[in-house]
């Protein structure tokens, strides 16, 4: 069921070839079930000691003293690292980086100590005995959209205007013949991916190796060379394997400066893990956001405005501003639009990136508001997002190089049953439960930044493929090896996929859903310089091998003609108790168009995994701000509830095929990230149909269903 | 609170005693270690740490995800809320020790290809729980969600890897008892629906 949108090109078709679109097992499957795939803190030099940090217990002050004798007298400690002491860091562009380099207290749980020892439980209680004194100043560490110190940031992120306006939305609103006009809210949400944080640092000289749990070894190399004064040629960063990041490893933080830093103090190889309660502190979360959603429209539900305002937090010492209203500027056509942002820099710690940030509240919040005006209109929420399909991205009038939501939601209201739904809320029983359905629509863009690779043909008939990719969980180095097999002409079993070292061809980071696109075109352009290479030489491969290098930027860096986005529809069924309010997911659809599907099986892990953490927030997760002593109160998996087996039922994920060749050279889109956005409104949606309760705070509470 | 003084850390004026050791045997995935544990380590830094059998994970230290799962003398247990020195002499198996001499342990080769798993951080944990869940549930140990709890031994009873179980007594294991049963292990990839799939398959 193709449903192109793009005129017809001139380039070669693609023909489906024998790896790409085959459902490959993953290479490294074998080493992960039996325990050989070795994480960042299983990595054990010679010589090595354990650093365990110490946190702030005050919001926001300047620690007066620091009393380390008790803890640098156990036995086996080695040193006790504070800012009296530690070495000097060149000044970081990131201030979060800047570890044990001054008195001042930004937010509770901010590293200012740490201790290394020659045992983990020797260290451990070593922390436990320094003690820290504090000069406390007052704290602010609460969200409210009317802060009087909200402010508009110069940009958010990656590089998007805070503000857009197009036509006039206020006349727009005061006409329209159906307003829809709410708040809703999300909470602080942690990414906790299941591998901690941590980094083995050893020093040599003035070399620095880290094995490090990161989504990008290029990236982490770079930022942290120039912080001791080195060369990024100095620092090299290993991570063959990352127990997942979801964006929580992105980019380098506190801990592995620590780590590093620690290590240059103590004259010996450090090994530093974040524990799980410190992770909700020092490695980022998606902020808090309470938005503002008005929609007019006429009474058949075509829309003629849509505004959409923002409100979140960062930190005192960072900004970081996400771009939660972004997907608004894209999604429907409308006359007039306007999206804001707005940021309130508070004693907390700094928010960052967690699976697609921006696009995850903020279609929470689009998508719930839709729902609200199918209501209102008397309109099927399915065909309510039909009839506001634009013709072109509504923001810059560029054509879309492809756009199947209208496919994603068909195929899905087919699949689903979705015909025999009945509108009016709270009358279906099943089981003793109210029972309803949901929809929602799903967007992510498509981005691709340059990258490097390296292609290698052996005197054996063997091939390597070398980048500093990373493979957190995605799959990255199967479907490297499929792109690579396929250009090459040569079987997966010949061909070994090198990522995860920041020695090999520098790469982008991890995130994004951007490694497929990025880094396959890099693998691509690598292999095909190699067959014609081997091509001009008949084949003969010289016994000292064969390799040849690509580099991506120029490539990458062409402007665009399209606007390009993966699509789709995500579909709920829940179940709510009457008489407890317990809400169960009973069955979820999502129906993606994300260009070619590389591997169907990696794929559709990749698209329900999205969906399950989509589940998670929907039901469960929320970080409570401690507003007495400003941290995140709940934090550990027993209070922090992210969904467990028995949560998830009946998860299934497909996708249309979606022919675009304005993409890249493996015509794929992104697919990481997508399967979380619009989940949670979709449940939230089925929650109003299973019980007339429209719950715009998320997560969707037992108190917030009882009334 | 502003402009207070505030002090963390206890008040410890006398020199802190020396770490406690103490030695003990103990058998892993079939090897016998002599070895000295301070009597403050947990099973899971001693496999780690001392042992370099890196395969048990630590995702929380608290006994809240299950990274850690093993298996001591056959049943399931959270390393990381087991003091070694508690473990003299028990049989201790590690995703390492899963697979026979003739390959892979079923569920190993099922999670490959029901692809039950994505960064790979909570599978060792996944699959020592699967190992013993099966056993648990072959021995006839009701669940949560089982709606006949008549019948099987009790967990204080005996362990259900003894072999002595008499056919017949097994729970059935169907969608519903395999999430209840694994729900001590967090997947945050979100890999249940397959995990569940490939446990299906090794339980039928």
């Amino acid at each position: 069921m193709s449903t192109t949108t793009t005129p017809p090109t001139t380039l070669p078709a693609r023909e489906a070839t024998p790896y790409v679109g085959s459902a490959l097992d993953r290479v490294e499957g074998l080493e992960k079930v039996t325990g050989q795939a070795r994480y960042a803190f299983e990595y054990s030099p010679d010589d090595l000691a354990y650093a365990v940090p110490v946190q702030a217990t005050v919001a926001r002050g300047k620690i007066r003293t620091v009393d380390v004798d008790a803890a640098v007298k156990l036995p086996g400690v080695i040193a006790a690292i504070w800012h009296g002491n530690a070495p000097r860091l060149a000044p970081p562009e990131n201030a979060e980086l800047a570890v044990l380099q001054s008195r001042e207290v930004a937010y509770r749980g901010q590293y200012v100590a740490v201790v290394v020892a020659e045992t983990l439980e020797n260290a451990r209680e070593a922390a436990r005995l320094l003690r820290v004194d504090y000069q406390v100043e007052e704290h602010d560490v609460e969200l409210r959209a009317d802060h009087p110190e909200m402010y508009r940031p110069e940009r958010v992120n990656p590089a998007y205007p805070a503000d857009t306006e197009q036509g006039e939305p206020d006349a727009a609103l005061a006409e329209a013949q159906v307003v829809v006009d709410e708040i809703y809210s999300t909470p602080a949400e942690h990414n906790n991916p299941m591998e901690p944080h941590a980094t083995v640092a050893v020093w040599d000289g003035d070399g620095l190796t880290l094995y490090d749990s990161t989504q990008g070894a290029s990236s982490v190399r770079d930022t942290v060379a120039p912080l001791f004064g080195l060369p990024p040629g100095n620092v090299r960063v290993v991570s063959p394997h990352v127990g997942g990041g979801f964006g929580s490893k992105g980019m380098p933080l506190s801990p592995v400066v620590l780590a590093a830093l620690a290590a240059k103090h103590a004259g010996r190889p450090v090994k530093l893990a974040v524990t799980r309660q410190q992770m909700f502190a020092v490695t980022g979360y998606r902020t808090p956001t309470i938005q503002r959603v008005r929609l007019g429209a006429d009474t058949e539900g075509r829309l003629s405005v849509i505004v959409h305002d923002a409100f979140e937090q960062s930190s005192r010492i960072r900004e970081f501003a996400e771009q939660t209203a972004t997907p608004t500027r894209m999604m429907y056509a409308a006359p007039n639009r306007r999206t804001t942002h707005r940021l309130v820099r508070l004693d907390v710690p700094t928010p960052s990136w967690m699976r697609a940030p921006g696009e995850t509240p903020g279609m929470f919040a689009l998508e719930s508001a839709l729902d609200e005006l199918a209501v209102a209109c008397g309109v099927d929420p399915v065909e309510l997002r039909v009839r506001n399909e634009p013709d072109a991205d509504p923001e810059s009038g560029l054509p879309f190089s492809s756009r199947n939501l209208v496919a994603c939601l068909r195929e899905g209201a087919r699949r689903f049953g979705w015909a025999e739904r009945d509108p009016a809320p709270g009358i279906r029983r099943r089981d003793g439960l109210l029972v309803g359905t949901g929809v929602a629509a799903s967007t992510y863009p498509v981005y691709r930044v340059p990258s490097r690779a390296t292609a290698r043909a052996e005197w054996d008939g063997t091939f390597s493929v070398r980048i500093a990719a990373t493979d957190i969980g995605t799959g990255a180095r199967t479907v490297l090896t499929q792109i690579a097999a396929d250009t090459l002409r040569a079987s997966p079993e010949r061909i070994s996929v090198e990522i995860g070292d920041s020695a090999l061809p520098d790469a982008s980071v991890a995130g994004g859903s951007m490694g497929t696109a990025s880094w396959g075109t890099a693998v691509v352009r690598a292999c095909e310089a190699l067959t014609e290479e081997l091509d001009r030489r008949g084949g003969e491969v010289p016994e000292e091998g064969l390799e040849v290098s690509a580099d991506t930027a120029r490539e990458v860096g062409a402007k665009r003609r399209f606007a390009q986005h993966a699509f789709g529809a995500q579909f709920a069924e829940v179940g709510v108790d009457p008489d407890t309010g317990e809400t169960r997911v009973l069955r979820l659809l999502g129906v993606f168009a994300a260009g070619r599907i590389v591997n169907p099986k990696t794929a559709r892990s990749q698209f329900i995994g999205g969906m399950t953490m989509g589940l998670s927030m929907a039901l469960f997760e929320e970080s409570v701000m401690d507003r007495e002593f400003g941290d995140y109160l709940n934090h550990d998996f027993a209070q922090y509830h992210i969904a467990a087996c028995a949560d998830v039922r009946d998860v299934e994920a497909v996708w249309i095929e979606e022919d675009d060749p304005h993409l890249n050279p493996m015509g794929a889109k992104g697919i990481g990230e997508i399967g979380i956005v619009g989940t949670a409104a979709a449940v939230a949606n089925a929650v109003y149909h299973a019980t007339g309760v429209r719950v715009r705070d998320l997560p969707i509470r037992l108190d917030r269903l009882v009334r | 609170m502003n402009g207070e003084a505030h002090t963390t850390g206890p008040d410890i004026s006398a020199s802190a005693p020396s770490p406690v050791t103490v030695d003990l045997l103990l058998s892993v995935n079939r090897d016998r270690h002599p070895t000295t544990v301070d009597t403050r380590e947990t099973l899971l830094d001693t496999l780690r740490e001392r042992l370099g059998l890196t395969g048990a994970k630590k995702g929380c230290d608290h006994g809240q995800c299950g990274a850690c799962t093993v298996l001591v003398d056959g049943r399931r247990v959270k390393s990381c809320l087991t003091l070694t020195v508690t473990l003299d002499d028990r049989e201790i198996v590690t995703v390492e020790g899963l697979a026979g001499e003739d390959g892979p342990h079923p569920l190993q080769t099922a999670f490959v290809e029901h692809d039950a798993f994505q960064c790979g951080y909570c599978t060792p944990g996944q699959l020592c729980s699967a190992v013993g869940m099966l056993a648990e549930a072959a021995a006839g140990w009701p669940s949560a969600v089982t709606p006949d709890v008549g019948g099987g031994t009790s967990p204080d009873e005996g362990t259900p890897s003894g072999g002595d179980v008499p056919p017949g007594d097994g729970i059935r294991l169907d969608d519903d008892e395999i999430r209840e049963r694994m729900s001590g292990n967090l997947c945050r990839c979100g890999a249940y629906v397959n995990i569940v799939a490939a446990i299906t398959e090794v339980a039928r």
